[in-house]
């Protein structure tokens, strides 16, 4: 899990959503994969090969101790490691919100692969906008809990924002889930995902 | 199947084994029998499945581990890194080195007598290459009855071999750990070691290298030689931490050409120790053996289709601060590997200390390396349960690739 956030019983529900969009044994990237629990997730459950991308340090020995392949490098330099059409699914999980180019890291996602998958927090979620709203003051929760002024998530965006840089982009959206980090089910997100949605979860590939 | 040494202390005895068979080399040239000198850590398991193999790098030898008495001065160069319950642990694996024909530790080399003048071969003795070292690793291996090493794994020149046997004998590594090193020099690197091969060659004893009958050694290039070179395995910000512009025992300058600064009389003790360790003959060949070093030179300058035979899977360590070998080298092979839908781990470790690094213990680095080693001993673990014999897999009979 990434340290972008402060999310800890997100993982197990978060994972078994992605699982069901992964081919059984396609290949498979995900970058920012953290200690590498979601790619070994998906190596034993869906038989998928591939690699996972990795800055911190303190995760990569941990990677190597989840049995998975990680590659220690900065995401902010593009996917230049990885050839064209390489791979079934690319899976940014939790980090796009930290990235320095995302537009760019999206467009060469669906360079190495046929479809993505990206989840991030939703900013739209009804107690960041009530924390605005009324307290006048850039939000702060369990998942995002850093100030205004240290925090590494610099590029935070809403469900609907993404949506339309989907369309902006020529990715057709295959699936969108928006779920609370407990992972309970409510009418309300059923009806309003991008109000009552902490964590986003997209599929897309090209159009 | 040879005697094992090693004990609980850690010491180690080198051994030897004669191959009579002629060798034809790369460079052609032909050697008439070779013996190689190797030592061995650790026990290898009934499975046969635990054992290791150390490539050595420019200045190495086989002396990788343990110790050869109690001086505190006699530590293998690699000892940091392996031994028991070391991220190599010698506890679990069979950890084997030797050293490189060419060398002048043991093995056949410049220095060993030629037996058809019975003087030291000097500059008759033929270039050697990364692919030689090889097959001649290949033959110790037959010798040692290892039909199929857990891992082959090296830094710098080392790796290189690591690399050359993932594409050399596929079937005979399950594993390639490659550390600090690169698919071919650039003409940087060739450039720094022509210098230090300069330096020997112009060196008045040196005899056209065949000093030995005069009973001299071509001092003043080594220690040149190994100065430049040292330099060149430091970054910039490890000299200045290290040295600064500090002065040697005094305050002020003496305005003499002897050594005043730090810096200077450090690289002149690097230089002299290691002109009585080491043969000017086999340094020549070894930096060479680098040069020379380009997998893809048969296949169109494609990395990722010289890498095609191999099936190993693949551990890359580069560091930071490395120029000499810099993590853009290891990123290229890193991206073959993947080309080639191999699995394969790279860490990058940040760390000021250049190239080597790779030698040192520093934590980022030899938690990665104790991970995988780990990885690996479980791997073994796994087939002994499904019953696979490694011994089943392959014939044994290193043959000239």
């Amino acid at each position: 899990m990434s340290k972008l956030l402060n999310i800890s019983t997100l993982s197990r529900y978060d994972h078994q959503i992605i699982s069901e969009w992964v081919e059984p044994a396609s290949r498979v990237i995900d970058l920012g994969c953290g200690n590498g629990s979601l790619l070994k997730h998906l190596q034993i459950s869906k038989g998928v090969t591939g690699y996972g991308v990795e800055l911190n340090p303190e995760m990569i020995d941990q990677c190597i101790d989840n049995d998975i392949n990680v590659i220690q490098f900065n995401l902010d330099q593009g996917l230049g490691h990885f050839d064209s059409d390489s791979f079934d699914t690319v899976i940014l999980s939790l980090t796009l919100q930290s990235m320095r180019k995302p537009l760019t890291l999206l467009e060469e996602m669906l360079r190495v692969g046929r479809q993505g998958i990206v989840t991030f927090p939703n900013f739209a979620h009804w107690r960041n906008r009530w924390q605005i709203a009324v307290g006048g003051s850039m939000p702060e929760s369990d998942e995002l809990p850093y100030k205004w002024y240290d925090t590494p998530n610099i590029h935070l965006c809403t469900l609907n924002d993404f949506h339309q840089l989907c369309d902006q982009l020529g990715f057709q959206i295959e699936s969108s889930i928006a779920v609370r980090a407990d992972g309970k089910q409510t009418l309300g997100l059923k009806t309003m995902p991008n109000l009552f949605g902490e964590i986003a979860l997209c599929r897309f590939s090209k159009r | 199947m040879a005697t094992t040494t090693t004990d609980i202390n850690q010491l180690v005895e080198p051994q030897q084994v004669r191959f009579d068979e002629t060798l034809v080399l790369e460079s052609n040239g032909q050697l008439d029998g070779y013996t190689l000198a190797y030592e061995t850590y650790g026990k290898l398991n009934a499975r046969g499945d635990n054992a290791l193999l150390i490539c050595h790098a420019l200045s190495g030898d086989h002396h990788v581990a343990g110790r050869y008495d109690d001086s505190g001065k006699t530590y293998g160069w690699w000892h940091l890194l392996i031994g028991p319950e070391k991220p190599i642990d010698t506890n679990k694996f069979f950890v084997v080195c030797s050293n490189n024909i060419g060398g002048c530790h043991g093995s056949t080399g410049p220095s060993s007598i030629n037996p058809s003048t019975d003087k030291p071969y000097g500059t008759d003795f033929p270039l050697v290459t990364v692919n030689d070292w090889v097959y001649t690793q290949a033959k110790l291996s037959d010798y040692l009855g290892i039909t199929q090493w857990a891992a082959v794994i090296g830094g710098s020149l080392g790796g290189m071999q690591a690399m050359q046997w993932s594409i050399s004998y596929p079937e005979r590594l399950r594993h390639c750990i490659v550390i600090a090193s690169a698919a071919k020099l650039n003409a940087q690197n060739i450039g720094f070691n022509d210098v230090a091969r300069q330096a020997i060659r112009t060196d008045p004893d040196f005899h056209n290298g065949n000093y030995y009958e005069h009973n001299v050694a071509p001092a003043r290039g080594m220690r040149v030689a190994r100065m430049i070179g040292h330099i060149t395995y430091l970054s910039e910000d490890m000299m200045g931490q290290k040295f600064g512009r500090n002065l040697r025992k005094k305050a002020k300058f003496d305005y003499e050409f002897t050594p005043e600064f730090e810096v200077e009389s450090y690289l002149r003790y690097q230089g002299d120790a290691f002109i009585n360790k080491f043969d000017a003959n086999t340094y020549l060949l070894m930096t060479k053996a680098l040069d020379y070093y380009d997998p893809a030179a048969e296949t169109d300058d494609d990395l990722t289709k010289a890498l095609a035979p191999a099936t190993a899977s693949f551990l890359v360590v580069s560091f930071s601060s490395d120029w000499r070998f810099s993590p853009e080298r290891s990123r290229e092979v890193v991206r073959a590997l993947q080309s080639n839908k191999l699995n394969v781990s790279y860490a990058e470790v940040t760390c000021p200390h250049g190239h080597d690094s790779f030698l040192l213990d520093i934590d980022d680095y030899t938690r990665v390396v104790r991970s995988y080693l780990n990885r690996i001993a479980g791997e073994s673990v796994l087939g002994s349960e499904l019953g696979i014999d490694p011994k089943d897999t392959v014939t044994i009979e290193a043959k000239r690739v």
